[in-house]
């Protein structure tokens, strides 16, 4: 019986405070309650869920979350483990779960449950539920804290695991659960998938990176905007972009005045916005993706004389992600990144905030000694 | 001879400095070209921004200055070129009256986002000649910018539709608002609110009407048909009508926070931005982000869409809220329009004042 049974624990790498710093930490994992257990002849694993061994899990901006783990955005709680780019394999499903078979490869986001009744979550728009919660640093149901990917395992609902296409290296498709999927779910709302648009992609970490690869898969014509020249060679010949603009660059960014369909706006912290609402067409939309807690400014003649949009956008569903990973395998899409073991982490903490990194951190979790 | 006639003129009333009060000015008027309507104003409605314009809120304005850009008239000669339009007939002449015609706005009739439009008054015509505005008697206007009025419709109701109710009908339709059954807010009561009131509900929606004030509450509800009235300030009123609206049309022509009106929308929400505000507007980025929300802005429509407005405001009698006055109470209204007292638009009987005093 599940009651008698030792819990089901992990290690994982968690920030204790807010110096951000990580390090080992064990943990237990749900499991299903012993009531539960016995309905469900004796499994360990929720009927909904879905246990899962850690291969490897992207560094976001949002996890060094130097917000998070260092408590920018002041909604803390430790011990923290971060990481919600996280491919790993299927070691055991629950008894409603049809759609994993043990050892199949999958993915996890940063959404990890949601209400499924109001508008969002019926919309297949989950990702939007004002009460979904995040794969870690916050509460699940069962009133435990969530912990995320850098880790030996997660235990996660079902509905929010995601298939990852045969034939796609672990690491690649890492950043493509939040990177990828928060440049892509925009351009699919806004219905530009289609090819012969003109895009901007406004820096250029690991989002914007993603963003260059994505929109030129969609056959778009694709300008970096950055504020050096520092990475324009490698825009231009690593990533494949067609332009590149220096925000600081006056007369380059004149002449490239009203020519963008859209921008998609990586930037995590506060910047001016009418420079870059000047370069959209007519319609153009401004996207941002980034979480920055200070106000952005604009003047309201930018966006009415062009009726031009400043849209927000959040990752994407488990469905859209699903969708997106066929894409980027139908056309041969890769991430440019750089793998590390896990005792490497609080250095790449570091190395992200100073922007030293082309373009995404992977830790290969399966590959690290963790509980050292 | 052309150079041997004396060319037509006349009367309008103009500021003359940043003081902006009007006064009788006698100008000349272009000849009636190939593609020109020749035009007798009938009335023309008082908009927020030309009390901008006339006082140089914006800082370029040039004088001297006839306002007045929601006209109502009546063709009194046409081009060679003309075909849609006859002598006699009634037409309406909006803020737009030249653009580049080569542009992609210009080619997709989108022709008031035409980064090389001429307002009809405080610019320049591709003549090099100023262009003056609809209080006067008479303006001669490229066809493209001339709007057929239906039959049956009262130029005086029609004029604040011209602009008023374009600014609301134009990004409803644009960004399929349309249908019935959604739920809007009209943040703001003064001209184009009103117009937004009255326009969404003929639309079939539900409307809130968000205002600073109780004060325009009752004739919100009883006498323009709005569905329910947010005061702003009312902390609980606002924070039960979270994630409630598809869209807000913001008509404020000030400097306003943005975030209580962003947190009202629903997901995919828009916030539709009409007033010329030359401050920065603010917000943060995870406001819009969680749940997918769009700021965006949008300016008067093409002759197109304004007359297919008007076809909707004939066949759904929408009608305007005025005050009609006649010239010489212009310098009046104007001053109370900055007070915003007045129920919602003065319209200025031009054809029936006597102008050149």
């Amino acid at each position: 019986m599940a009651s008698s049974e030792a819990e089901r624990k992990t290690v994982g790498w968690a920030a204790r405070d807010q110096s951000g710093i990580l390090s080992p930490y064990t943990y237990t994992l749900r499991q299903p309650s012993a009531l539960n257990s016995f309905f469900h002849d004796f499994w360990n694993t929720g009927p909904e869920d879905v246990y899962i061994k850690v291969l490897c899990c992207g560094l976001c901006h949002r996890d060094t979350d130097i917000h998070q783990a260092k408590n920018d955005l002041g909604s803390s709680r430790y011990p923290m483990v971060p990481g919600h780019e996280v491919v790993g394999e299927v070691i055991e499903v629950g008894s409603e779960v049809m759609k994993f078979k043990v050892g199949e490869r999958v993915g996890v986001g940063l959404v990890v449950w949601c209400c499924r009744n109001c508008g969002a979550c019926k919309a297949g728009l989950e990702q939007y539920c004002n009460k979904k919660i995040f794969n870690f640093n916050d509460v699940c149901t069962d009133g435990k804290p969530t912990q995320g990917g850098f880790a030996q395992h997660m235990v996660v609902d079902q509905k929010f695991v995601v298939k990852i296409p045969e034939g796609m290296e672990s690491e690649q498709v890492a950043p493509l659960l939040c990177a990828g999927i928060t440049v892509y779910s925009p351009l699919r709302h806004l219905g530009l998938i289609g090819s012969g648009r003109r895009g901007g992609i406004l820096g250029l970490g690991g989002v914007g990176h993603m963003g260059v690869k994505l929109a030129k898969a969609m056959g778009h014509h694709v300008t970096v905007i950055s504020s050096s020249v520092m990475k324009e060679e490698v825009a231009l010949k690593h990533l494949g972009a067609d332009a590149y603009l220096v925000s600081s660059d006056e007369d380059a960014m004149n002449s490239a005045a009203d020519s963008l369909d859209y921008i998609i706006d990586t930037m995590p912290v506060s910047h001016p916005l009418e420079p870059y609402l000047v370069l959209l067409k007519v319609d153009g939309k401004l996207v941002l993706t980034g979480i920055i807690n200070t106000p952005l400014q604009f003047a309201s003649p930018m966006v009415m004389m062009g009726r031009k949009s400043i849209m927000g956008t959040f990752i994407g569903s488990t469905k859209e992600t699903e969708e997106m990973l066929c894409f980027c395998k139908d056309k041969g899409l890769t991430s440019q990144i750089e793998a590390v073991k896990m005792d490497y982490i609080n250095e790449a903490f570091q190395r992200v905030m100073r922007k030293d990194v082309r373009y995404r951190f992977v830790v290969d979790v399966a590959g690290s000694k963790l509980d050292m | 001879m052309g150079s041997l006639e004396t060319e037509r003129t006349t009367v309008g009333w103009a500021a003359r400095d940043p003081s902006g009060v009007l006064s009788p000015y006698t100008y000349n008027l272009r000849d009636t070209g190939a593609e020109d309507v020749y035009i007798k104003v009938l009335c023309c409605g008082l908009c927020h921004s030309d009390i901008h314009q006339a006082k140089n809120d914006l800082g370029m304005s040039n004088y001297p200055m006839v306002p007045g850009h929601e006209v109502v008239g009546e063709v009194v000669e046409v081009g060679s070129e003309v075909t849609r339009f006859r002598v006699g007939e009634r037409v309406g002449v909006g803020i737009v009256v030249g653009c580049c015609g080569g542009c992609t706005p210009c080619k997709s009739d989108l022709e008031q986002y035409c980064s090389k439009k001429i307002w009809n008054y405080n610019d320049v015509y591709t003549d090099g000649k100023p262009t003056q505005g609809g209080f006067a008697g008479e303006m001669v206007v490229h066809q493209k910018f001339v709007v057929k009025i239906p039959e049956g419709m009262e130029p005086e109701q029609v004029a604040p539709l011209l602009c008023a109710g374009i600014t609301v009908y134009s990004p409803l339709r644009h960004f399929g608002l349309t249908a019935s059954g959604l739920r809007g807010g009209i943040l703001g009561l003064g001209g184009v609110g009103h117009m937004g009131v009255k326009i969404a509900k003929a639309m079939g929606h539900h409307v809130t009407v968000i205002s600073s004030s109780e004060k325009k509450k009752e004739e919100a509800l009883e006498q323009l048909g709005a569905d329910a009235y947010l005061v702003s300030s009312d902390e609980e009123a606002m924070k039960s009508a979270i994630d409630s609206l598809d869209y807000i049309i913001d008509t404020v022509p000030v400097v306003h926070p943005l975030e209580p009106y962003i947190l009202l929308l629903k997901l995919n929400g828009k916030l539709i931005i009409t007033g010329v505000i030359n401050a920065p507007l603010q917000f943060m980025s995870p406001l819009i982000m969680l749940g997918r929300k769009s700021i965006t802005g949008t300016f008067i429509g093409s002759t197109k869409e304004t007359e297919e407005m008007l076809e909707f405001c004939k066949k759904k009698d929408v009608t305007s809220q005025i005050e009609v006055v006649k010239m010489d109470y212009i310098n009046e209204a104007f001053a109370r329009l900055a007070k915003n007292d007045v129920r919602y638009r003065f319209v200025v009987d031009v054809a029936g004042s006597q102008l050149d005093q």
